[in-house]
């Protein structure tokens, strides 16, 4: 360790870093963690055993593994799509992409309720429904994989596919073992910011989701109840375990991109 | 952190100020203190129009107005985190008890006139226009073909008097506290939107996620003056709504002046007009909006009181809407029905 190694510009840089990332995440992250054992371990036991706390719990986490499961295929190929394929209408399909992001969440479920509620033009109401959770969150979480992928694969050389495919290759193996190893990094990166934003979100899914306790009832809103009922350290508590699990995902992710990129 | 806080509320102030005074085209005068009003979301439009009346008083003369409005419990949160405010106005008492425990309101608030009551309403239900199904009050919510919304009482807080009037009906016909568990849970079964706020719950009805509004009176008027085409339907017996209003400790004077014009006849006159029952005997007026504009505020046969029925907030909160309480324990049977 040698004290030179770091010039005085890069020493400021990290100094820089260190400070905006403590000021907006890790102090606000600490004050989580310490609210949430306000009221003692037991208390935060209880919190998140109480059957309609844990079942909002599971439904969150268990909604958000699926929307980014479906995002990874979807995403995918949407990107793929815009990539490498020439068709009308692409510039325009480019801008709408993002418009999950762009658009405030709250519009964003009156949007949905509009389209699948029980006014829906195209006959489908899945209002208090699991599966207008599940819808909620696809939409709201469509652009990010689709977002890591897409320049990824415009980096990427064609030369090498039509090599592996003169050495041989078929479609799927040329698939398998050239294109995949490229994009999962991409591919898993996308699925975590995914994950992440479907655990948490609240806004699109509050109209749509009826919030019927142990059926609907999200942890978001379980959140909320709590803060309403002057409980912090419950509201805290659901807050922490959503944290958990989102870094435990996220480390998972990590390891298996590692995984299958070593193996490529 | 804190002084970035200070300076950015200075001048948000002195930008209200400013504009203000310019709106008033300077008539009010430059030199009288301005109050700050924190209220729930529903009361904007009554104190809007009381405070261009306060104006005109010799009590109000000068005197400018900042107001905010929202959830009555995230405003009470925000007064006590050191929001600044002269006069809270709130839907549930437990929100001035917030305050009151922060030091920032004195303990006897509740003690002038009208115990602390600057507005009323009662809890009614909303039907589309025409009211297809004929609703006529409580007991139709158990019928399978309703579909119930209402803001849900956890998230929350101005919902627990919907909850309240929905159990006491029972006990308002002189059924058991078995009974009406029995018929709450009834009608949980068929709530099909258990919203985040009002604001939600309008929004799932505009959308015909279910036929029936569990809401204020106050509010169904206030809509209805606003375009909406529903109708609402006041139960034979139903829960009184009261909401609290109080003056902070350390207020500028006027704050008190304020709230007496609040309780005096022109300042309900105003809040009625907005659809709130008065406080205060005495007060006439129309109320467009209202079922009959002329006799808006009909008498129910039988009008129940948190206090006089319920035992008070504090025995309401800990009965029906803590954690685990009864409204919970209703809430897991009607899923499991």
């Amino acid at each position: 360790m040698k004290p030179e190694t770091l010039t005085r510009p890069a020493a400021a840089g990290l100094g820089l870093a260190l400070l905006w990332f403590s000021v907006l995440v890790l102090i606000p992250l600490a004050a989580i963690v310490l609210s949430s054992t306000a009221g003692g371990w037991q208390q935060f036991i209880g919190t998140i055993t109480d059957p309609e706390t844990f079942a909002a719990l599971r439904l969150t986490v268990l909604q958000a593994l699926g929307a980014a499961l479906v995002n990874v295929v979807v995403g995918t190929t949407i990107a793929w799509v815009l990539v490498r394929d020439r068709f009308p209408g692409k510039a325009v399909l480019e801008v709408i992409i993002d418009i999950p992001f762009a658009l405030p969440t709250i519009v964003a479920g009156l949007v949905l309720l509009s389209l699948y509620g029980p006014e829906s033009p195209l006959g489908i109401n899945v209002v208090n429904t699991q599966q207008g959770i599940f819808l909620a969150l696809l939409f709201v979480t469509l652009p990010f994989v689709v977002r890591t992928v897409q320049p990824v694969l415009i980096e990427l050389d064609q030369d090498v596919e039509e090599a592996a495919a003169s050495l041989g290759a078929g479609r799927f193996t040329t698939f398998r073992r050239v294109l995949l190893p490229a994009l999962i990094p991409a591919i898993t990166a996308g699925a975590s910011l995914a994950f992440a934003r479907a655990i948490s979100e609240f806004g699109a899914l509050v109209l749509i989701s009826g919030n019927t306790p142990f059926e609907t009832e999200v942890a978001s809103l379980k959140i909320l109840k709590f803060i309403e009922g002057d409980n912090r350290a419950g509201a805290a508590s659901v807050a922490l375990v959503l944290l958990v699990v989102s870094l435990v995902v996220l480390v998972a992710l990590d390891i298996l991109q590692r995984k299958v990129a070593r193996r490529g | 952190m804190k002084t970035w806080k200070s300076r950015l509320a200075v001048t948000a102030a002195a930008v209200t100020a400013v504009l203000g005074m310019t709106a008033c085209g300077g008539a009010a005068g430059a030199s009288g203190p301005q109050l700050s009003l924190v209220g729930f979301s529903v009361a904007e439009t009554a104190n809007k129009a009381a405070e261009a009346k306060f104006q005109q008083t010799e009590a109000g003369k000068g005197v400018t107005f900042s107001g905010s409005y929202g959830a009555s419990g995230d405003q009470s949160r925000k007064v006590a985190a050191g929001a600044k405010a002269d006069y809270v106005q709130f839907s549930l008492e437990s929100d001035v008890t917030r305050l009151v425990k922060a030091g920032l309101v004195s303990p006897d608030w509740n003690t002038n006139s009208t115990k602390g009551i600057v507005s009323e309403s009662v809890v009614v239900l909303v039907v589309p226009k025409g009211n297809p199904q004929h609703i006529t009050g409580w007991e139709d919510l158990t019928r399978p073909d309703v579909k119930v919304i209402t803001p849900d009482p956890k998230s929350s807080g101005s919902a627990r008097w919907n909850i309240l009037g929905l159990y006491g009906h029972e006990l308002a016909t002189g059924k058991s506290a078995a009974d009406a568990s029995d018929f709450v849970t009834k009608v949980f079964a068929n709530v099909t939107q258990w919203a985040g706020s009002g604001r939600e719950a309008t929004e799932a009805f505009d959308k015909k996620v279910g036929n029936v509004l569990i809401s204020y009176e106050n509010e169904a008027i206030l809509a209805r003056q606003k375009g909406k085409d529903y109708d609402y339907i006041v139960p034979k017996d139903t829960l009184l709504i009261e909401n609290p209003g109080a003056v902070l400790s350390k207020a500028d004077p006027k704050a008190k002046d304020w709230l007496d014009f609040v309780l005096s006849k022109d300042g309900q006159t105003q809040a009625a007009k907005a659809g709130f029952r008065p406080v205060i005997d005495g007060v006439k007026t129309d109320v467009q909006g209202a079922n009959d504009p002329s006799n808006p505020f009909p008498t129910p046969d039988r009008l129940l009181t948190v206090g006089k029925d319920f035992g008070g907030w504090a025995a309401v909160d800990k009965k029906f809407f803590a954690d685990g309480a009864l409204i919970d324990q209703l809430r897991a049977a009607a899923v499991k029905k």
